[in-house]
C-alpha cells in the first residue's frame, strides 16, 4: 500500500457500526436458547478448572475446542465475513485453535492445573468478565440487549474466555494456545476502536494484561520476587 | 423519467426566473442537475450515489431492503450513477438485489472498480463484479486507487475497444498520488477521473481539476462529506441565510452545490443510508450553481466553523 502513513484507523472500516451490531442480533436471534447452554458450558469448565477435577482438562478441551470450532463457522464465517472479507482470512484461524484446544485437552502432561496464584485470580477475573459481563455491555453502551455478544456464540468473549483460562493454567502448549486469542483481540480492538467502542479497551487490554503477566510469571527474577532490601 | 431539453430549458428558466426559492421546492422529484462526459458528449445527472459501507449490509435483509429503498428514491428523483468496488465488502451484491427488485437495470450508469494487485487476476475479478451487479457490461470501469493500474489500465482499454465496456478510468481519494495521477492524466487515454473535493479538501483544483477540463476527462468526486464527518460537524450549526443564493436548503446541498460549481466536476457521488438524504442531495443546486464569489464565500465559512 502506497501512502500507508496517510491512512487512517477509520480508513481500513468497511461498515457501520449498526450492520456489525445487528450480526450479533441476528446470530443470537438464529441460535436462541443456544447462547444460555453456551454460557453455562463455559461457567462448568471454569468450575472444573478452578477445583483441579478429574476431567479438568478433558472439559476444558472439550469445551473450549468446540465453541472455537462453532464461532469459528457459525459466526466468523457465516456471518462476520459477509461484511468484512479480511474474516475470510480469519476464519480458519478459530479452527486451528480448536484443534490445539482439544489437543492440549487429550495431551497428557500438555496443561497442568496447580493452586490459584496472583495471575490466575488476574485470568479468572478475565474468565468472568468475558461470560457474565460481556452479554450485558449493550446496556451500558445503549444498544439493545438482543445484540449481547455470548461466550461460545461471538468471538470476542470467547476469545477472551479463553485467555482467561489460559492464564489460571499451567503447561509447556501455552506458548501455542495463547498466539491467536492474542492476535484477535488486537485486530477486533482496532475494529472497535475504528467504531469508537469504549469496550475496544477490553480487547486490546487482554493481550496488554497477558503480556504483563507472562512477564510477572516467567520474566526475570527481580520481577517474579524482589530481593529484599537491605 | 426521460428528461427533455425542453423541460431542462423550463427548469434553467424557472431557475432564472426565482432564484431565491428554495431549490428543493423548484426541483424535487424533477431533473435533477445535468452534466456532460466530455468523452462521449453523453449528459449524465450530476449527482450519483456511492455505496462504501452504507450498503455493506451482508445478509441483513431489513438493511438490504433499506438499501433497495435508497435505490428507489435515488432513480425516482432521476438519479443514474452507482459507484462500487469489490473492495466494498457485500455492497456489490446488494447493489445488484436492488437494480434487480427495481428493474432498473437500464437505468444505471454502473460504475464500478477492478482491485487487485494482481494482473492476472483483473479479468476474472471484473467478470465476478459483473455477475454481481446483473448487467451485461458495465458503463465505466476505474483502476480502484491506481492499485495494478498500468496493467489493468490495458484491460480495461481492450475491453472499450471490444465494445464490452464504454469508459475507462482511475480513482484516488483524500489527496494521495495526485503526482502519479497527474502522469496518468497526460499519457493514457482515460474517459473518467475520480478523486476526492469539498470545500476543505481542495487540493484537486491546484493541478486537477483543470488538467482534466483540458483534456476532456469527467471528474467524479468521492467523500464530498468527508464520509459524513464533514455534515455531521455542519449539524450543530445554523445554516447561513445567505445559503438560499446558492441553491441550498441544507448543509449537505450547500456542500454539494459548492462542489458542482467547479466547471470540471461532472458527478458527485454522496454515499447515504437515507431515503430522505438521497432526495436531498439529487435536489442539490438545482438550476442555481454558487458563483465564483460566493464558492469563496462557502469555503471560508465552513473552515472556519
Ligand atoms: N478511492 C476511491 O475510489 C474512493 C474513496 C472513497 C470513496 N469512494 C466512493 O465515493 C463515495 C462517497 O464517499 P464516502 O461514502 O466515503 O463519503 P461521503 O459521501 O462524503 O459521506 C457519506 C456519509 O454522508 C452522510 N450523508 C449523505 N447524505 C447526507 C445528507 N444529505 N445530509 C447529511 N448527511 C448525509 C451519510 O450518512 P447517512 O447514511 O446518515 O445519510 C454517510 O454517512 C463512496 O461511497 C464510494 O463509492 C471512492
Amino acid at each position: 500500500m502506497s501512502e500507508w502513513w496517510t491512512y487512517r484507523l477509520d480508513d481500513f472500516l468497511l461498515f457501520s457500526p449498526r450492520t456489525y451490531w445487528r450480526l450479533f442480533e441476528a446470530q443470537n436471534a438464529a441460535l436462541w436458547p443456544l447462547p444460555l447452554a453456551t454460557t453455562a458450558a463455559g461457567l462448568a469448565a471454569l468450575l472444573l478448572i478452578l477445583f483441579r477435577a478429574p476431567g479438568a482438562s478433558l472439559g476444558m478441551g472439550l469445551v473450549f475446542g468446540v465453541v472455537w470450532a462453532f464461532v469459528g463457522y457459525s459466526f466468523l464465517l457465516e456471518r462476520y465475513a459477509t461484511i468484512n472479507w479480511a474474516v475470510a482470512y480469519l476464519g480458519p484461524a478459530f479452527f486451528i485453535q480448536a484443534l490445539l484446544m482439544g489437543g492440549a485437552a487429550l495431551r497428557a502432561g500438555a496443561l497442568a492445573f496447580r493452586r490459584l496464584d496472583g495471575v490466575g485470580v488476574a485470568g479468572l477475573t478475565l474468565a468472568l468478565v468475558a461470560l457474565l459481563v460481556f452479554p450485558v455491555l449493550p446496556l451500558a453502551a445503549g444498544r439493545p440487549f438482543a445484540c449481547a455478544e455470548v461466550f461460545g456464540i461471538a468471538p470476542d468473549p470467547t476469545v477472551i474466555a479463553t485467555i482467561g483460562v489460559l492464564l489460571i493454567v499451567r503447561g509447556g502448549w501455552l506458548a501455542v494456545l495463547l498466539p491467536i486469542p492474542l492476535l484477535w483481540c488486537v485486530f477486533s480492538g482496532l475494529t472497535l476502536l475504528a467504531m469508537d467502542e469504549t469496550q475496544a479497551w477490553l480487547l486490546l487490554g487482554a493481550p496488554a494484561l497477558t503480556f504483563g503477566l507472562g512477564v510477572v510469571r516467567f520474566g526475570p527474577r527481580w520481577v517474579r520476587r524482589p530481593e529484599p532490601r537491605v | 423519467m426521460t428528461i427533455t431539453r425542453r423541460r431542462l430549458l423550463e427548469t434553467a428558466a424557472l431557475g432564472a426566473a426565482m432564484p431565491l426559492l428554495p431549490a428543493t421546492r423548484l426541483f424535487a422529484q424533477d431533473a435533477p442537475l445535468m452534466r456532460t462526459i466530455p468523452a462521449s458528449g453523453e449528459a449524465i445527472p450530476a449527482i450519483g450515489l456511492g455505496t462504501w459501507i452504507t450498503f455493506n449490509v451482508g445478509d441483513d435483509r431489513q438493511l438490504q431492503a433499506e438499501c433497495t429503498a435508497v435505490m428507489a428514491a435515488f432513480f425516482a428523483a432521476g438519479g443514474r450513477m452507482i459507484d462500487s468496488s469489490p473492495m466494498y465488502g457485500s455492497s456489490q451484491a446488494v447493489v445488484g438485489r436492488g437494480l434487480a427488485t427495481l428493474d432498473r437495470r437500464d437505468a444505471v450508469f454502473s460504475a464500478e472498480k477492478v482491485w487487485t494487485t494482481s494482473a492476472a487476476n483483473g479479468p476474472a475479478q471484473i467478470v465476478q463484479t459483473r455477475r454481481l451487479w446483473g448487467v451485461d457490461r458495465f458503463d465505466l470501469l476505474q483502476v480502484h486507487n491506481l492499485l495494478g493500474w498500468e496493467a489493468h489500465l490495458d484491460t480495461l482499454q481492450a475491453m472499450k475497444a471490444a465494445g464490452r465496456l464504454r469508459y475507462t478510468g482511475i480513482t484516488t481519494s483524500e489527496g494521495r498520488r495526485h503526482d502519479l495521477v497527474e502522469t496518468i492524466m497526460r499519457r493514457h487515454p482515460i474517459d473518467f477521473l475520480q478523486l476526492s473535493y469539498n470545500p476543505v479538501d481542495r487540493d484537486a483544483e491546484r493541478r486537477l481539476l483543470p488538467l482534466a477540463a483540458e483534456r476532456g476527462i469527467a471528474v467524479i468526486i468521492n467523500r464530498p462529506f468527508r464520509q459524513g464527518a464533514l455534515t455531521r460537524r455542519l449539524a450543530r450549526e445554523p445554516l447561513p441565510d445567505w445559503a438560499g443564493a446558492a441553491g441550498a436548503t441544507s448543509w449537505a446541498q450547500l456542500i454539494l452545490g459548492f462542489i458542482l460549481s467547479h466547471p470540471a466536476v461532472t458527478v458527485a457521488i454522496p454515499a447515504t443510508t437515507r431515503v430522505d438524504h438521497v432526495r436531498e442531495n439529487l435536489a442539490a443546486a438545482g438550476g442555481v450553481l454558487p458563483d465564483r464569489a460566493l464558492r469563496e464565500r462557502i469555503a471560508a465559512h465552513i473552515g472556519a466553523l
